[in-house]
């Protein structure tokens, strides 16, 4: 019989887990200050990161996702965007957001329970954060579409986990951005779990890149931890897609070394040896030994780095913490333009009570 | 016997009926090994097999269609919808094919199936995970929907509508999936579907409620007896189909209603209540049916959270405002 159809996916690492090339480096690699930037913003992900859990836990916020362990993922693709494209992130994304020109104090916003954190500043026309699964991956094909209509040389990146693969909202929206050759680019950091679900669980087939190949669109798997194969992968489908190309679907592998949330208790579903097998993986890690290598990148650098970073996190929290309360009124007052005569009425009501703390 | 809470009780039916009804199966993300985000389901995988509590790839539509299809095949499925702010993809199958499947084919085809969903604020989670949006599910014929708001009521109820042989919606009301406890003997013993609960007899008003709203609305009972108003409390628990004649009998003794609920007021079924009220027990009422209830607003983040739903104060006020007309 003969066969009508083949296809393949590829599988991109540059740097193993030490850091060593496995093969020749993209350009920007070779770029010193830019791959100094990126590291940096690795590392203030991660200290941003364990800060928020840290207010978690003290009650200084409500209940937040981690990002550790997604730092290359999320800063390779932010770096890769321009700020005339458009993200529309999940709720685990906070490197990529932090990126985009978003203040930390507002993210904590957010997770603290204020709406206004979303009014952030920077990044004005990013989508928020987006909870409920998969459904901003059409939101960024529907972004892309008003590009194309347009002409803007820009496009849309959606970025979702594995779990998210499996709801119709996934597929629709590749499916949309294949049938009208859509500037999107659908990010997919595979970490292996939906909360206690393992990607075993979510589907049969071999690879989430793969879905591409069914709606016709262009898809492939990279190291996610590796943050040279992210970038790389992240350029050439942000340009593809700004240049007419189409729409690109990534799997990023990666692992998540964090509780899914800080509701969440990771032990009663997976080993420990296993996290402790995949945080020697860890993107930060492998960046580090590159530095060294590639750039002389010493410990001290490493340390002052650090205390920085931790520093411009604390101004944040402050700035955060400082913040004076939202008020009972404001949840009536961007429900609508114009706000209803209804709606004024129930405002007047919600004064009169105080909101306990 | 058994001091369980909200959450606990359900786990406890849940686990009665597997093991007394073999079709009965429960799936969903997160429900087996994890049992469940809320714990619902802990230790069912262990008791009853994986080919009976399995977690599912993670798709809401997925989730009840797939139910659609196993109810009309001779099983009882009793999935879990992870948070009710997540149960939208799965509105098309509720609506278009399990609430309507037994008329569709004049009772060839029926769906007994539950989907249950814990619902409503007050765990200072994050976005999307605090809706109340019931009244979206009680605007469906042929579909039940059943929301405990105590221990005992969860155990009974939960048994009563996986034994119904018609598609039930039942929404747990996470607020209080762990706020007391109370004795519940694990007998099998189910509670009546369709009917209200008058949880607190009293003479000079009725408080009609359910879900979560029930405990402020009990409290504020508490308050106001003091105060000498005695109060009424009743707990709708099937809010679609409406128990009508415990409405209109309570009312005809008190002749008074408030109405509290923590959905948002406009098109939240405290209307349907007061419409009962307005055309069918109109003589009896002595004063205009007021309603409490959360506010046409999206429901906030944790910081105005416990703005946004009716607290003690509003509900009492709510009262000296019936009493006084
Ligand atoms: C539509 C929907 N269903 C369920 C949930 C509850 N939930 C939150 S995160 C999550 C798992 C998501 O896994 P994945 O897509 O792999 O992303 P990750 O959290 O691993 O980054 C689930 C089930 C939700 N937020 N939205
Ligand atoms: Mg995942």
């Amino acid at each position: 019989m003969p066969v009508v159809a083949q296809f393949e996916i590829t599988y991109t690492q540059f740097l193993d887990e030490h850091g060593k090339a496995q093969q020749e480096l993209p350009e920007f690699a070779a770029d010193a200050d830019e791959m100094a930037r990126m590291y940096r913003f690795m590392h203030l992900t991660r200290v941003f990161d364990r800060r928020c859990i840290n207010l978690q836990r003290t009650g200084q916020v409500g209940t937040i996702a981690s990002s550790n362990g997604h730092e290359a993922a999320q800063i390779g693709l932010a770096a890769a965007m321009r700020p005339e494209d458009v993200l529309a992130p999940s709720y685990r994304e906070h490197g990529a957001v932090i990126w985009r020109g978003v203040r930390m104090s507002q993210l904590l916003a957010v997770w603290g329970g204020d709406e206004r954190g979303h009014n952030w500043d920077g990044a004005r026309h990013d989508f928020p954060y987006c909870v409920p699964i998969a459904t901003q991956c059409l939101h960024a094909a529907g972004a892309a579409l008003a590009f194309k209509m347009r002409g803007d040389e820009a496009c849309a990146v959606a970025l979702c986990g594995d779990g998210a693969t499996s709801e119709g909202a996934f597929y629709e929206a590749l499916n949309a951005a294949g049938a009208m050759n859509l500037p999107v680019v659908f990010w997919v950091t595979n970490n292996r779990y939906a909360i206690s679900m393992p990607v075993e669980g979510q589907t049969a087939a071999q690879t989430l890149a793969q879905k591409a190949i069914a709606v016709g669109i262009s898809g492939e798997q990279v190291d996610g931890n590796d943050l040279i194969a992210v970038r790389n992968a992240a350029e050439i489908a942000t340009q593809r897609a700004r240049s007419g190309g189409g729409a690109t679907l990534v799997e990023a592998l990666s692992y998540r070394l964090a509780d899914h949330t800080t509701a969440d208790d990771a032990t009663r579903y997976r080993p420990d040896e296993e996290v402790e097998q995949a945080s020697r993986r860890a993107p930060l890690h492998r960046m580090k030994r590159f530095m060294e290598a590639r750039f002389g990148w010493t410990d001290e650098q490493e340390t002052a780095l650090i205390e920085e970073l931790e520093a411009e996190v604390e101004k944040e929290v402050e700035a955060y913490l400082a913040t004076p309360r939202p008020k009972i009124e404001e949840i009536f007052e961007h429900q609508f333009a114009n706000m209803p005569a209804a709606l004024e009425a129930q405002r007047e009501i919600a004064r009169r009570y105080p909101v306990p703390d | 016997m058994a001091n369980l809470t909200l959450v606990e009780a359900v786990n406890q039916a849940l686990a009665w009926e597997m093991a007394h009804d073999e079709t009965v199966v429960v799936f969903g993300e997160d429900v087996g090994v994890n049992g469940g985000v809320f714990r619902a389901t802990v230790g069912l995988q262990e008791k009853f097999g994986i080919e009976r509590v399995f977690d599912t790839p993670l798709a809401e539509a997925m989730i009840a269609g797939l139910s659609v299809g196993m109810a009309t095949q001779g099983f009882k499925p009793v999935p879990e919808v992870q948070f009710m702010g997540f149960i939208y993809p799965a509105l098309d199958q509720i609506v278009s094919h399990a609430s309507r499947m037994r008329n569709r084919t004049r009772g060839r085809l029926t769906c007994p199936m539950v989907l249950r969903a814990p619902f409503g604020t007050g765990i200072r989670a994050p976005e999307h995970h605090s809706e109340s949006t019931e009244a979206f599910f009680a605007h469906m014929p042929g579909v039940r929907v059943v929301i405990p708001s105590s221990p005992v009521r969860a155990y009974g109820l939960l048994l009563s509508a996986i034994r119904d042989p018609d598609p039930v919606v039942f929404l747990e009301p996470k607020r209080i999936y762990r706020a007391f406890r109370q004795e519940v003997p694990d007998n099998g013993e189910g509670l009546p579907l369709d009917k209200a609960f008058v949880t607190r007899p009293g003479t000079d008003v009725t408080l009609i409620t359910w879900g979560a709203s029930a405990l402020e609305t009990w409290n504020a009972a508490g308050e106001l007896a003091d105060e000498g108003i005695d109060c009424e409390v009743m707990d709708l628990a099937t809010v679609s189909p409406m128990d009508k004649e415990t409405i209109l009998e309570s009312v005809s003794r008190t002749g008074r209603a408030v109405i509290v609920h923590e959905a948002a007021i406009s098109g939240g079924l405290g209307g349907e209540v007061a419409a009962v009220l307005a055309s069918e027990g109109l003589y009896s009422l002595e004063a205009p049916v007021i309603r409490v209830g959360g506010y046409d607003a999206v429901p906030p983040l944790a910081r105005m959270e416990y703005g946004y739903i009716p607290g003690v104060q509003r509900i009492k006020d709510a009262v000296h405002e019936c009493m006084e007309s």
